[in-house]
């Protein structure tokens, strides 16, 4: 019979110098549009301000957002270098304990029944809680002036989707994969770590992609109920009412930035872990 | 006399399971099944949907317990058998796991056994080459055909030789040429494999061209009907198709699957009968 029946062959990867160039090409060709859209936005954006005169608290033009990025970066009042940094580093501090707790607790409610019992309806009831109403107690318990307090409201925010997200991944095997490691007489620890995990890993990263914007919103809430003045969220809260909105709008900027950096990040790893994955497999040209 | 001097390599003695879930009534699916199936036999189990086949095959397989009788597996229970790993299983889906290479699937159950790297490494290849998938080593599943990735299920389940192949309807998501051709590689390995096969499915040319014996059964409860002595001579090949002792089998096949038990012939064996003709039917009988 055939070999190249199938659609293996055909999609077999193509190397060499001139496929590479090819590949190239078709990846800006992919690209451009987004790129197109993004750059008139900008430039639309900056002519309609211009053209209705509207003054700077109700819209700073983006020129203006971008030279009060670069005069601010390391000004001793509104450093936005130092904050977008400490922002940053709360925001990563926040999402590995949130991830790694929601994946601690992932593993217990799939492997035991009385965990899920017990873990589930506190997990669903403190998710239930609006992210503002922790953040005077996470100032009182793990201090007003450490990131600490930061990172626990964003590990708070990170903490359920993760959670919820590998709990299925590790449930949700197919009965014929089970079925077929019981056939070969696999202990339970080995269907965990031959099937479950790498069942579960899409359903990580999902989350994780999920987690990196909760992070810093977690981390930029956290901050308007004060501590350390070099952060994004009180660089916000300071320049808005100084009405000095050109900076307000440079910390969103940059809060904005943090969080793309974060998502392409997981991305990457996302290209690394699961290449085999249909997320990774279309989402490239 | 040297088949009485062999034992069987599954022996099934009055074997009974009945399904109970929650408030429901309990459901009879297999009921009073005894066979015995020797060494390098091809034996086929056919019936319509709902007659059992599959829940006999995984009750062989030690995935369902049985409610009553006895499953004697190369002279030891069937639970025993499993943990010594002395079955291959091939389901209708070819269950890969997404996230390994071919190879790597052929692999998995050496690695559960424990084996050397370097013999997983030399067993895959071989029996990849055997279902003539040696070109494709380094895909992954999704880079296959449903055709070819069933042929990667039957190299994993004959990748550490177990005793006895069990397979699940493994073509039955194949369209017709392919599951011809793909008859055709089974018969291929079984010939030069020497296992044990025991074969669910619910098409009677493929029960025909394939067996040594086809086991026929009715449904609600699960019975075994009759046992048709498939003598087609080996090895076999398209040509067999157009012989007319074949056509002759697939007859008997077809009738013993019209017959219910010692009751009078009726439609609802063939199981895909409206209800309404299928009421009228009963009417007709009662």
């Amino acid at each position: 019979m055939s070999l190249v029946s199938g659609a293996g062959a055909a999609r077999t990867r193509r190397r060499g110098p001139a496929a590479g160039f090819a590949r190239r090409g078709r990846r800006l060709l992919f690209y451009l549009p987004a790129v197109v859209v993004f750059v008139a936005a900008i430039v639309a954006w900056e002519v309609v301000v211009t053209a209705l005169g509207l003054r700077t608290f109700v819209l700073p033009k983006p020129s203006a957002i971008v030279a009060a990025l670069v005069a601010n970066w390391s000004d001793p009042r509104f450093g936005l270098a130092t904050s977008a940094r400490a922002t940053l580093v709360e925001a990563v501090g926040g999402l590995a304990i949130g991830t790694l707790a929601g994946v601690l607790v992932a593993f217990a409610t799939s492997r035991w029944v009385t965990a899920r019992g017990v873990l589930l309806p506190i997990a669903v009831a403190a998710n239930a809680v609006p992210i503002v109403a922790f953040a005077p107690l996470m100032n009182n318990w793990f201090g007003v002036l450490s990131p600490l307090s930061k990172m626990m409201m964003a590990a708070v925010l990170v903490f359920f989707p993760v959670m919820a997200n590998v709990t299925r991944g590790l449930v949700q095997v197919e009965p014929a994969a089970l079925e077929l490691m019981r056939s070969y007489g696999a202990s339970e620890w080995t269907v965990v770590r031959k099937v479950r995990i790498p069942n579960a890993l899409p359903y990580f990263f999902t989350a994780l992609k999920l987690a990196t914007t909760l992070s810093l919103i977690g981390a930029i809430v956290g901050e308007y109920f004060g501590g350390s003045s070099l952060v994004l969220g009180r660089i916000i809260v300071q320049s808005a009412s100084a009405l000095r909105f050109d900076v307000t709008w440079a910390a969103i900027l940059l809060g904005a930035a943090a969080g793309i950096v974060l998502y392409l990040a997981v991305v990457g790893l996302e290209r690394v872990f699961i290449p085999w994955h249909a997320s990774v497999r279309s989402s490239e040209p | 006399m040297a088949s009485q001097v062999e034992a069987p390599v599954v022996r099934l003695s009055d074997v009974e399971k009945v399904f109970t879930r929650g408030d429901e009534a309990a459901t009879t699916a297999l009921e009073a099944i005894d066979l015995d199936i020797r060494r390098g036999e091809f034996v086929s189990l056919i019936g319509p949907s709902g007659c059992g086949k599959s829940t006999l095959l995984r009750v062989i397989g030690d995935l369902i317990q049985p409610t009553r009788g006895e499953v004697v597996v190369n002279g030891k229970p069937a639970s025993q058998a499993r943990r010594e790993r002395d079955y291959g299983m091939v389901f209708q889906a070819p269950v890969l796991m997404d996230w390994r290479t071919v190879q790597d699937n052929v692999r998995l159950p050496l690695e559960i056994l424990g084996r050397p790297t370097a013999q997983r490494t030399a067993r895959a290849r071989e029996m990849l080459e055997l279902v003539e998938l040696g070109d494709f080593l380094e895909h992954y599943p999704y880079q296959l055909s449903g055709g070819m990735q069933q042929r990667v299920a039957i190299a994993r389940a004959l990748s550490f030789e177990p005793a006895i192949l069990l397979m699940d309807e493994p073509f039955g998501a194949l369209d017709e040429m392919t599951r011809e051709r793909m008859n055709s590689e089974v018969l291929r390995i079984w010939e030069r494999t020497g296992t044990t096969i025991v074969f669910v499915t619910h098409s009677i040319p493929e029960a025909v061209f394939l067996s040594s014996r086809v086991v026929v059964m009715s449904p609600r409860p699960g019975r075994i009907t009759r046992v048709v002595e498939i003598d087609l001579p080996r090895p076999r090949n398209e040509d067999s198709r157009e012989t007319p002792r074949y056509f002759q089998l697939v007859t008997e096949v077809r009738e013993a699957l019209r017959m219910r038990g010692d009751r009078p012939a009726d439609d609802e064996a063939i199981g895909d009968v409206p209800s309404v003709d299928r009421t009228m039917a009963e009417g007709a009988v009662g």
